[in-house]
């Protein structure tokens, strides 16, 4: 009895609830670039966002309802972005010196330049983004219909998670960036350049976001407004992971995407106050322990 | 020598710069002026960035937040309870420094990339409340139509550009005058102390957390303050007059008015501004593409300003009473 009344009460949730896993999965590939570059190079890039904007712009222009052009978009979106995270890194390479208030600017400028070259190149208006025909339907779920594309991008987003954590976990390049984190002095006399690596975090950095950007695009569309939205979601993220664990960091974007979905459809009311409410919450309870977490240099 | 010149300069600058907000009402045309005295609010913003970053060390994004603060709150004030501009000035500095206080648990550890990004979502956040909370502060669609504010009971309504202008300018010019006056006190000198060489400040028996959240609070109510004057140059309020794109103007303008100088901050503000604004009109759809390669400009022209950062640098270890340090590094970055 409690059981189908519990049920009754929860159904209404279900799609949200599904909804805030897809949009939650989507912020945490986006937020992962940001978590490299902060935790890595100490940079905070205000250009992430615009990053995912290219990935969002190139799915809009070459999606048109089949699996090459997914394919297609995908790597181009992904080249364009971790070409101008590789722009970015050099730009920084420069003034890598001085302090972050230099950084912020930087990155600021080429985010306020690259926004107004992209809605320069594809229009002020957020274009429509055309998923593969066969993703196009919806399938039922718990006795709910749902869209096919967010199911599978669940699926992939999920793998591309365990990708990553299995990159920075087991393999020689992870273990330089992790290495970096935590002595980048002590890399440098093993003989490994500091530059390259930051030139490589961000450049993947930059992969990470591009690729959110196409396979995202659906979820979270290509517009004017999606750089800063992006920017936003993903510093959000990163502050409520405890700035660089990458566990940390999917266990927060989850919490961002149900507040985003779940939260708005319990607590209508209460929806703009909630993400703000959440991070107060955390960085109240933790503050102490996030501004040891890493001793800014 | 040299310095001496520096300072004669400065002083030329200084002098320049108030005749010529002085006089500026009389010879530009009606819409230039309102221009200006909006202007001159962001220049009040950078005032209190220009106090954070520059005099304490503690970088940041997020003033926007209680100069959205004070303008909401000034604005709703002047709409249902007053219209002296004294009191929508109190009612405002009284809500940025709320806001900011209640950001203090936030702030108060963090230093360098980590304080930037947090006040920087604080800021955005704020923003985004102010765009969703229809009730009070009409969404994106802003509060339009406040009334024309006098600025102390008995005395004409401000209805003119010009003369909104000029209380603008006055109260613009107590205010950084206030601050000014505070800076060259032991205040002011404990904050430079606690930029400098925090460690030592703590380590000599002063608590620096509460100065801290002194000057986080205080940095407030000055923006809170501009947030009113805001209201009362333009009499219409949104929230787009709190994007990020102002916060990063605002640092740009306190980075090229030299970090540590009020008054700097103020004037690289105020050409900051104004050269957006100008910009806009001349390169219609182009702005933000110059603005951008400015600031990259800016980055790589800007002197390096001596070896030290003039950003707090060094988080402390932990206090010795609590706990001994862990014995494996503390996680610093990315881990699975």
């Amino acid at each position: 009895m409690t059981g189908v009344v519990a049920g009754l009460r929860l159904d209404p949730y279900v799609v949200p609830a599904l909804d805030g896993v897809a949009y939650g999965l989507l912020v945490f590939v986006a937020a992962a670039g940001l978590v490299l570059c902060f935790g890595v190079a100490g940079i905070l890039n205000l250009a992430h966002g615009t990053l995912y904007a290219i990935g969002g712009y190139t799915a809009a222009a070459l999606l048109d309802g089949g699996w090459p052009s997914l394919a297609l978009a995908l790597a181009v979106g992904v080249v364009a972005a971790t070409a101008s995270g590789a722009l970015i890194a050099g730009l920084l390479t420069r003034v890598a010196a001085r302090s972050h208030l230099t950084q912020a600017l930087l990155t600021f400028g080429v985010a306020l330049a690259g926004g107004s070259l992209l809605v320069g190149a594809f229009g002020p208006d957020d274009p429509p983004v055309r998923v593969p025909a066969a993703l196009d339907g919806s399938v039922a779920v718990a006795g709910h219909r749902y869209a096919a594309y967010r199911l599978v991008f669940i699926v992939v987003a999920a793998l591309l998670a365990g990708l990553l954590h299995l990159v920075v976990r087991r393999t020689r390049a992870g273990m330089l960036v992790r290495a970096a984190v935590d002595d980048a002095e002590m890399v440098a006399v093993l003989g490994v350049s500091p530059a390259r690596i930051r030139v490589g975090v961000l450049a993947a950095a930059g992969a990470l976001a591009g690729a959110a950007g196409v396979l995202g695009a659906p979820i979270i569309g290509p517009g004017p407004d999606t750089a800063d939205a992006v920017l936003l979601l993903s510093l959000v993220v990163v502050v409520l992971s405890g700035l660089g664990s990458m566990t940390g960091t999917l266990l927060a974007a989850l919490v961002v995407g149900q507040i985003q979905t779940l939260g708005v459809a319990l607590a209508p009311s209460a929806a703009p106050f909630l993400l703000f409410a959440a991070m107060a919450a955390v960085l109240a309870v933790r503050a102490r322990g996030l501004a040891t977490a890493r001793r800014a240099t | 020598m040299r310095q001496r010149a520096v300072r004669a300069l400065r002083r030329g600058v200084a002098a320049v710069v108030v005749a010529a907000l002085v006089l500026a009402p009389w010879t530009v045309d009606d819409y230039t002026v309102a221009l200006l005295a909006r202007t001159l609010a962001l220049g009040l913003v950078a005032v209190s960035v220009a106090l954070l970053t520059g005099v304490a060390g503690l970088p940041t994004l997020g003033q926007t937040a209680p100069y959205a603060a004070g303008a909401y709150a000034s604005a709703v004030v002047g709409s249902h309870l007053s219209d002296v501009g004294l009191v929508h000035l109190g009612v405002a500095a009284a809500a940025g420094a709320a806001l900011a206080a209640v950001t203090v648990p936030l702030v108060v550890s963090a230093r360098g990339v980590v304080l930037l990004m947090i006040t920087l979502a604080v800021g955005e956040l704020a923003v985004a409340v102010v765009g969703r909370w229809r009730s009070v502060t009409g969404g994106t669609d802003g509060l339009a139509g406040v009334a024309a504010a006098r600025p102390l009971w008995g005395l004409p309504v401000l209805a003119t550009d010009r003369a909104r202008y000029l209380y603008t300018l006055v109260v613009v010019a107590a205010l950084v005058g206030v601050v000014l006056l505070v800076l060259r006190t032991r205040v002011g000198l404990l904050l430079r102390a606690g930029r400098d060489d925090e460690a030592r400040l703590r380590a000599s028996g002063h608590r620096v957390p509460v100065h801290v959240a002194g000057v986080h609070v205080a940095a407030g109510a000055v923006a809170g303050a501009a947030g009113s004057l805001l209201v009362v140059a333009q009499r219409y309020v949104s929230p787009a007059d709190f994007g990020f794109d102002t916060s990063a103007l605002l640092l740009l303008g306190v980075v090229i008015g030299g970090t540590a100088s009020v008054g700097g901050a103020l004037v690289g503000a105020v050409l900051v501004v104004a050269a957006r604004d100008w910009l806009f009109g001349v390169l219609p759809g182009q702005a933000p593409l110059v603005l951008g390669l400015a600031f990259v400009a800016a980055v790589y022209l800007l002197p390096d300003g001596g070896r030290r950062p003039p950003v707090r640098g060094r988080l402390l270890p932990a206090v010795p009473a609590r706990r001994p340090a862990p014995d494996r590094p503390t996680p610093t970055g990315v881990r699975a």
